[in-house]
């Protein structure tokens, strides 16, 4: 007996115009999975990210996580129910310290939340699970640094930090190794494969070895459409895959 | 941990200030000068009014050009409550907050869907309307206002008609809802206000109702400002559309950039420079607004962080 699946997307749809960004596009995130989704640039995986996270309103489809239907929802809704993503670009809380980026996230999750009364410093269980978080993506010795004062390799980790800090049960990462170099992106591809053992995983990334170190499966986006999903082996050997997208990477 | 968010009031200036500002009324009267007496309640109630705007612009980046119709909301609900015979005070002040706190909410509602100068605007729209439904209502007096026969009373054998009784009573007020807002701030709400300040679209990414948090603090500002309202109107003994007027809403952010915005304390320097200042220069010169308007210049240009910041300015 299989898993019950994480997250279906079925017929998505989304225009700008005259442009079809999202074409009629399916796929499945399995219950555990990391699930890459890859294909040129202009495909619309962006796009895609934006209409199952909730921060833009898809034209037609139908999207479930863990069974419920989630189209329409608002994103902090979908993020309550266990769907949180991460940013191409990284958005964090400058200001704030690094482990007050963290405790609020898991704040977004606590009960009292939005309390009016006992001070956010005094809810020590908020910060402890911060610490634990901030430990796992390797910033524990960041901690008390403004998030604006992070190198950009820091930042990237932090962003991650912050999407795992909501407890959702699948993640949507939108290149989480943008912008890294070969010494920093090591320890965020070692981040997500630990990753796997407690989520279900939808990546975006332009890194085809890391895609092919990590994914369970690949799906290949090409003008909106996924045109073809299976176990990285199967997507290497697949020919509109080679004739789409791999091959004009790797010519 | 998490210390530069956490507002901490060091307790001896605290406590010294609070004791002055008690004592203040019986040192006023020993010298003989007991029309201060009412400036300072009017320092006080707009300290109040100008720290909930604070609230809005600095530390939730809600920046409102509204804020006066809360004011009136308040205020012309006290008057026509002590004109009925309603007049106590206990019942007009509440009732002023509710007022204010009801219009906040029905103007929040559309108007935190924008953003921006979007925001700003449609405060200010809104306002002008509150304004324009005053004047040309007669029951409220139309262009007039209306004047309350006397001050809501206190009961507990206080007199009404004694302005120490009265700063007295604004002051117990004004001191209760700064404790609150202090506290409100240090909260989860708080911190998820001034969260949402600096990156609305990652607090809904993490999972916090953006519109519903900020609804939340627009209405408690709303609160805040209507409670003011009900206040000036036992000040003055009169309320008119003028309390309502467009200008007001500028001058209360003067009040909050002079201060300092995201200060605690930004509202209360704000309201009491800017009052000081118009009385001091009054005697002297009709142009204070001039006077005004260059050392807001300075502020903005020379200390960003208002006189709250000058302070930590200066000491560095």
């Amino acid at each position: 007996m299989t898993a019950p699946p994480g997250l279906q997307v079925h017929g998505l749809r989304k225009r700008f115009g005259g442009i079809t960004a999202v074409d009629d596009a399916s796929m499945t995130v399995a219950s555990g999975e990391l699930h890459a989704l890859i294909g040129p640039n202009g495909a619309g995986k962006t796009t895609f990210i934006q209409l199952v996270s909730g921060a833009e309103r898809a034209d037609g489809g139908r999207i479930t996580l863990g069974g419920v239907e989630i189209d329409g929802w608002p994103m902090h809704r979908r993020v309550t129910q266990g769907l949180a993503r991460s940013f191409q670009i990284s958005s964090v809380f400058p200001a704030f310290t690094v482990l007050d980026n963290i405790a609020l996230a898991v704040q977004a999750r606590s009960q009292g939340r939005c309390a009016i009364w006992r001070p956010v410093v005094m809810r020590a269980a908020w910060f402890d699970q911060a610490r634990h978080i901030l430990d796992e993506v390797g910033l524990g010795a960041r901690s008390e640094i403004a998030a604006g004062d992070l190198s950009h390799g820091e930042r990237r980790r932090l962003e991650i930090g912050l999407t795992v800090a909501t407890g959702a049960r699948v993640l949507l990462l939108d290149e989480p190794l943008a912008g890294l170099g070969a010494d920093e992106s090591g320890p965020v591809i070692e981040l997500l494969q630990s990753l796997k053992d407690r989520t279900s995983v939808l990546l975006v990334e332009h890194d085809m070895d890391a895609v092919f170190r990590l994914a369970d499966r690949i799906s290949v986006l090409v003008s909106g459409r996924v045109i073809a999903t299976g176990t990285p082996l199967e997507i290497r050997a697949h020919p509109e895959v080679r004739r789409a997208y791999l091959g004009e990477s790797t010519a | 941990m998490a210390s530069a968010l956490h507002i901490r009031l060091h307790p001896l200036p605290t406590l010294l200030l609070v004791a002055g500002l008690a004592v203040l009324p019986v040192v006023l009267t020993a010298v003989d000068q007991p029309f201060y007496i009412v400036l300072a309640s009017r320092v006080l109630i707009y300290a109040l009014i100008a720290s909930s705007l604070n609230l809005l612009i600095g530390y939730g980046g809600m920046v409102s050009l509204g804020h006066a119709c809360f004011i009136g909301a308040g205020a012309y609900t006290a008057a026509v409550m002590v004109r009925a015979g309603a007049d106590i005070a206990w019942l007009t002040w509440p009732a002023a907050a509710l007022a204010g706190a009801a219009l906040a909410a029905m103007i929040g509602v559309v108007a935190l869907r924008t953003r921006g100068v979007y925001f700003i605007m449609i405060t200010l729209a809104f306002a002008q309307m509150a304004y324009y439904v005053v004047v040309s209502l007669r029951v409220l007096g139309g262009d007039d206002g209306l004047t309350l026969p006397h001050r809501a009373r206190y009961g507990f054998g206080l007199d009404p008609g004694s302005d120490t009784v009265f700063y007295w009573a604004v002051l117990v007020v004004v001191l209760l809802l700064m404790t609150g807002m202090r506290q409100l701030l240090n909260a989860p709400l708080g911190r998820a206000l001034q969260a949402i300040r600096d990156n609305d679209t990652r607090m809904e990414a993490i999972g916090f109702p953006v519109f519903r948090i900020q609804l939340a603090g627009f209405v408690i500002a709303g609160a805040a400002a209507g409670l003011g309202g009900g206040m000036l109107a036992d000040l003055n003994q009169q309320v008119s559309p003028s309390l309502l007027h467009w200008t007001q809403s500028g001058t209360l952010m003067v009040m909050v950039i002079l201060g300092g915005a995201g200060r605690f304390l930004g509202g209360v320097l704000g309201a009491a420079a800017l009052l000081l200042a118009q009385e001091l220069f009054s005697d002297v010169t009709t142009h204070t607004a001039l006077g005004i308007g260059l050392v807001l210049l300075a502020v903005v240009l020379f200390a960003p962080a208002g006189l709250a910041g000058l302070w930590r300015q200066v000491a560095r």
